[in-house]
């Protein structure tokens, strides 16, 4: 166990890394997935199918062939950046078509009636979907949430291996072959820090649920 | 006509084209392998219970090594590695009258040679593999059989980047090496921030990154950058003096010290007899700018 206690400082350096990567991607693909919700539920046919094709492109790609296009694909046609920028972007449009998925069971499960009565009172498509149905959707649509941001968090171990640095997949990565450490302690070490991002989300989700719910 | 009748005439003209393929290709020489045989020992004896008299009376011998280091060991299109390292591993064979397709290669990345050794997966890792303490602590180093050097490597045309030196000032430029390597942390010191290291699995990525601009300057031990010049068709440039020493030595299980001082002698036979500087020059040594063959001093074994 002295692989996890001699280097904490570094573990402590890749969970901070890890987290912020988890949190850049959270807001990230909450609220490009909002969008393309909106997409999909719009009434104009060519935005409909554009988010649909966003949907269906992203969703049935592996992350890490997204990956690939993003951080060796965009240079290769001259798009400079930092990997860091390159894997964050990645991670926020695959999860972004997960989250408009569940965002949209969410609308799918908010009676009809709802969006008949803002549209009899006057209320613009905005307005319908801002203030009456996606309120109503969000909290339907928090347990499948929840599933497909903490998948999400675990996605994000792979983007070490894309060029960002200093994460916790890429401090256990450092500790076992350049300091030749034993690997099951470093990877549980690694373990342990994933779990301390997505045990806490998995707790606040099911606060959260609690909170919101809401009783038919 | 059946489906039987069909295949079994369909497995007769295969039958009858492969025989008539043979015959015209009967009286040319081996068509694959390397160039160079190191010698096989034919009269072999060891003492008993020791690795060399397990493995020579098994005819076979397994050997990590890489497969993505041009020179080293680079896979080719038969699936087998080729390089000074692949090369090593055959006079070593060679010693414990072993032919070369006894030798099993196996895939072996920075980060899992110690596991492979230890596990008994492999017989000996030849794979750039630094002899450092640290391993030390997990296995056993024969050799070293070459010593490389760090060095870092720019784009042909780039003239902003001198040295390890310049990464300091230049606080923008990128450097790219391999994930877990010791290159990888020995470039920390030289950096203005930590943010300008980015690391990959393989150093085909490095290059890759380095050939699109997404990093400035690639570094780990110049054998290894030479390879990746000469396969770039020379759009790649070595920049700055070795600015570490880098021992490769053969890795083995820990505590065998017979096996190590068997693979030393073998190392210092090969050296006198030329086969090892015949090994340098139609591999890693053959790039332009690499420097001559010279066994370096073994280390002990323990």
């Amino acid at each position: 166990m002295d692989a996890i206690t001699d280097n904490l400082s570094l573990f402590a350096g890749g969970y901070r890394t890890s987290l912020l990567i988890a949190l850049l991607g959270l807001v990230g693909s909450l609220l490009v997935g909002t969008a393309v919700t909106a997409l999909r539920v719009s009434p104009l046919a060519p935005l409909r199918a554009a988010g649909a094709g966003w949907v269906h492109l992203l969703r049935n790609c592996p992350l890490t062939v997204v990956l690939f296009f993003m951080a060796f694909g965009l240079p290769e046609i001259g798009v400079n950046g930092s990997y860091y920028v390159f894997g964050v972007s990645a991670l926020v449009v695959y999860t972004s078509a997960f989250v408009c998925e569940a965002l949209r069971s969410g609308i799918n499960a908010v009676p009809q009636g709802q969006a008949e009565a803002a549209r009899a009172l006057g209320l613009s498509f905005t307005q319908t979907l801002g203030t009456v149905i996606l309120p109503q959707a969000f909290r339907t649509s928090i347990p499948p949430l929840g599933s497909v941001l903490i998948a999400m968090f675990k996605n994000s171990a792979i983007i070490g291996a894309f060029g960002v640095s200093g994460d916790l997949f890429d401090v256990g990565e450092a500790l076992t072959s350049a300091r030749g450490y034993a690997v099951l302690p470093v990877l549980t070490g690694v373990a342990v820090g994933y779990l301390g991002i997505t045990v806490p989300v998995a707790a606040i989700m099911a606060a959260l649920e609690r909170k919101v719910a809401i009783y038919r | 006509m059946s489906l039987r009748t069909r295949a079994a005439m369909a497995a007769l003209s295969t039958a009858v084209l492969t025989l008539s393929v043979t015959a015209c290709g009967g009286g040319s020489g081996t068509g694959s392998g390397s160039s160079l045989s190191p010698s096989v020992a034919s009269s072999v004896s060891f003492a008993a219970g020791s690795t060399m008299a397990r493995l020579s009376g098994a005819k076979k011998m397994t050997v990590g090594t890489k497969f993505d280091q041009p020179g080293f060991g680079l896979q080719g299109l038969d699936g087998k590695p080729a390089g000074f390292d692949v090369e090593m591993a055959k006079i070593i064979a060679g010693k414990l009258g072993i032919q070369p397709d006894g030798i099993t290669f196996k895939e072996t990345p920075s980060k899992v040679r110690e596991e492979v050794i230890e596990r008994g997966e492999v017989d000996l890792v030849i794979a750039t593999y630094t002899i450092n303490d640290k391993r030390k602590a997990r296995v056993s180093f024969a050799g070293p059989y070459y010593v490389a050097g760090q060095q870092v490597m720019v784009k042909k045309e780039d003239s902003a980047i001198t040295g390890p030196e310049s990464l300091k000032t230049n606080a923008s430029a990128k450097v790219c090496s391999v994930t877990g390597s010791t290159p990888a942390e020995t470039i920390k010191t030289y950096l203005a921030n930590p943010a300008q290291l980015v690391t990959f699995d393989v150093y085909s990525k490095c290059a890759d990154a380095l050939r699109t601009g997404q990093v400035q300057a690639m570094t780990t031990d110049n054998v290894i950058l030479l390879g990746l010049i000469s396969k770039s068709q020379g759009s790649f440039k070595l920049v700055g003096e070795k600015f570490t020493q880098e021992p490769y030595g053969v890795g083995i299980r820990k505590g065998d010290t017979s096996f190590c001082e068997f693979i030393n002698t073998s190392l210092k036979e090969a050296a006198d007899s030329g086969a090892y500087e015949k090994a340098w020059t139609s591999t890693a040594g053959g790039v332009e700018g690499a420097e001559k063959a010279q066994l370096p001093p073994a280390g002990t074994c323990s």
